[in-house]
């Protein structure tokens, strides 16, 4: 409690140097938490999309009905696979037609329809990894009265490579974030010793223990720090209210909402700024005190 | 000390040196320092006598030779036990080294505090020697709104309230007047009396003869000679 009420008399002894402290640590707070904020949407988003996806399974033209029903009982067998429903190439046509409403005269044009017949085959939660689709793929393919397998890997690939890409950069940038912020922490403590170097000094020369020293410096860095993190976090969340006002499902395709960080991911920022005041503070006692 | 009475020595020295590069500020220094004693380290300025008390608390490190208090050797002692040495004495510094943004209050309960003393007997305490020293009006006052003499007091308070065995006093009439001065002499006598050690680094040979008390010389870092006055 001592140590407390000399950390708060120091901190309102030197207003500016706190606040300057609190200040940039709650920018590289906010800076980090708007990108984990755009890696936990993009995440919950590509989880949304793999929910969605299933494999299309189009067959070879004049496959019979017996060899239609023979060909869903096989894959409905296999190893992996939730449920197969079969799409007529009328079914698939009147689909289309629904999807395109404003160009029905594009296939009303046609001479005869162009679309397979196709098996749509669900996988279950636990299958929906790249590496059990392909599998999946793979075994359809070799089927004789199968033409072609699609499964999104194209564009839903590329997207998560890209994602992981970002999430990297978003590491490191993190991780420079988190190092200047321990730099600029370490910076304003050394300050404030120097500034009270007289009365540090004092202090030994009486008896005082390093510890008596030491312990309101690092209280007083670790509540800038904690205070930097909440404002930071206060700041985004401001700022995400006024966003997602103007986000909606509908530009995902209904599939997702947009959220806000998970409260076990504030929690570790606050913690995470927390640390940042206590290491500038180490970095700069322990320089001090040698 | 009473007549007659047997002589601990509480601080013990064997052939001292310290050196700074190719100066020596004190020079081969045997001198034993008796428990309840008042001794006076007389000398021009620049005979060593700051320098040998620095030693004495490890505000300077031993270049050569044996310091021994307590039974601690001063040579020997870990970085971490410094602020339990630092504890067996009271110290008055010659610059008074009182901290200008903390209250007379704060300066002189901050040794009690560094000790982890409780609160409520800081309060007591503080008060107390503040009122011994003639400083409890003003309690709450800053350093730099007081007299040269006061700040002297306030010091000498800081150095005496945690009851310390040993009490070093570095010039601790150097910038004050006559009246001043017998004050500050007169309250270190005081605790002498009670029975602390007192060392005062001084070169006012007026103050030391109305002392008393044992008096070594320094001269140019050597030990000169040792008297009763």
């Amino acid at each position: 409690m001592r140590y407390l009420k000399r950390a708060v008399q120091d901190i309102k002894q030197n207003r500016f140097l706190s606040l300057v402290t609190i200040v940039t640590i709650a920018l590289s707070i906010l800076i980090v938490s708007a990108f984990s904020l755009f890696f936990v949407n993009a995440n919950d988003l590509i989880n949304a999309w793999k929910k969605g996806v299933h494999i299309m399974v189009y067959l070879e033209t004049g496959v019979t009905e017996t060899e239609v029903s023979r060909l869903q009982k096989l894959l409905h067998g296999m190893v992996g696979v939730e449920e197969v429903h079969f799409i007529s190439r009328d079914e698939a046509l009147n689909k289309l037609r629904e999807q395109l409403p404003h160009q029905t005269f594009l296939l009303d044009n046609l001479k005869q329809n162009p679309l397979p017949d196709a098996f749509e085959v669900h996988l279950p939660p636990a299958t929906r990894n790249w590496e059990k689709i392909e599998k999946l793929a793979a075994q359809f393919e070799k089927l004789p009265e199968v033409e072609e397998v699609e499964y999104g890997r194209g564009w839903l690939g590329r997207f998560a490579a890209v994602f992981n890409l970002f999430r990297l950069a978003g590491y490191a940038l993190g991780a420079m974030f988190f190092m200047a912020a321990v730099f600029f922490v370490a910076n304003t403590i050394r300050l404030v010793l120097y500034s009270r170097r007289e009365e540090v000094e004092i202090m030994r020369l009486v008896g005082a223990e390093d510890r008596f020293i030491k312990t309101p410096f690092y209280i007083e860095s670790m509540l800038q720090g904690a205070v930097g993190g909440i404002i930071g976090l206060a700041t985004c969340s401001l700022l995400f209210m006024a966003v997602s006002s103007h986000v909606t499902p509908e530009l995902f395709g209904g599939l997702y909402q947009i959220r806000f960080l998970p409260t076990s991911m504030l929690v570790a920022m606050v913690l995470t700024s927390i640390m940042v005041g206590w290491l500038g503070c180490f970095a700069s006692l322990k320089q001090f005190f040698k | 000390m009473k007549d007659g009475e047997e002589k601990t020595a509480i601080i013990r020295m064997f052939h001292v040196y310290r050196h700074y590069g190719a100066k020596t500020a004190v020079v081969d220094i045997t001198l034993d320092i008796y428990k309840n004693e008042l001794l006076f380290i007389n000398g021009p300025s620049g005979a060593g006598k700051t320098t040998l008390l620095k030693l004495l608390y490890l505000a300077e490190p031993v270049s050569d030779g044996q310091i021994l208090v307590n039974g601690m050797n001063l040579t020997r002692i870990p970085r971490k036990k410094v602020p339990c040495l630092r504890r067996n004495f009271g110290i008055v510094f010659q610059d008074y080294k009182l901290i200008s943004s903390k209250t007379v209050y704060d300066n002189v309960a901050l040794v009690l505090e560094a000790a982890g003393q409780k609160r409520r007997l800081i309060n007591k305490k503080v008060k107390n020697v503040l009122r011994t020293v003639g400083m409890e009006q003003r309690i709450t006052a800053l350093p730099p709104t007081l007299s040269g003499g006061e700040q002297q007091r306030v010091a000498i308070a800081r150095a005496v309230v945690g009851d310390p065995e040993i009490i070093l006093a570095d010039e601790p009439t150097g910038s004050l007047d006559a009246a001043a001065a017998d004050h500050v002499i007169g309250l270190l006598r005081a605790y002498h009396t009670r029975g602390a050690t007192v060392v005062i680094a001084t070169h006012a040979e007026e103050l030391i003869r109305k002392a008393g008390g044992r008096v070594i010389h320094l001269n140019a870092g050597r030990l000169v000679n040792s008297d009763d006055v």
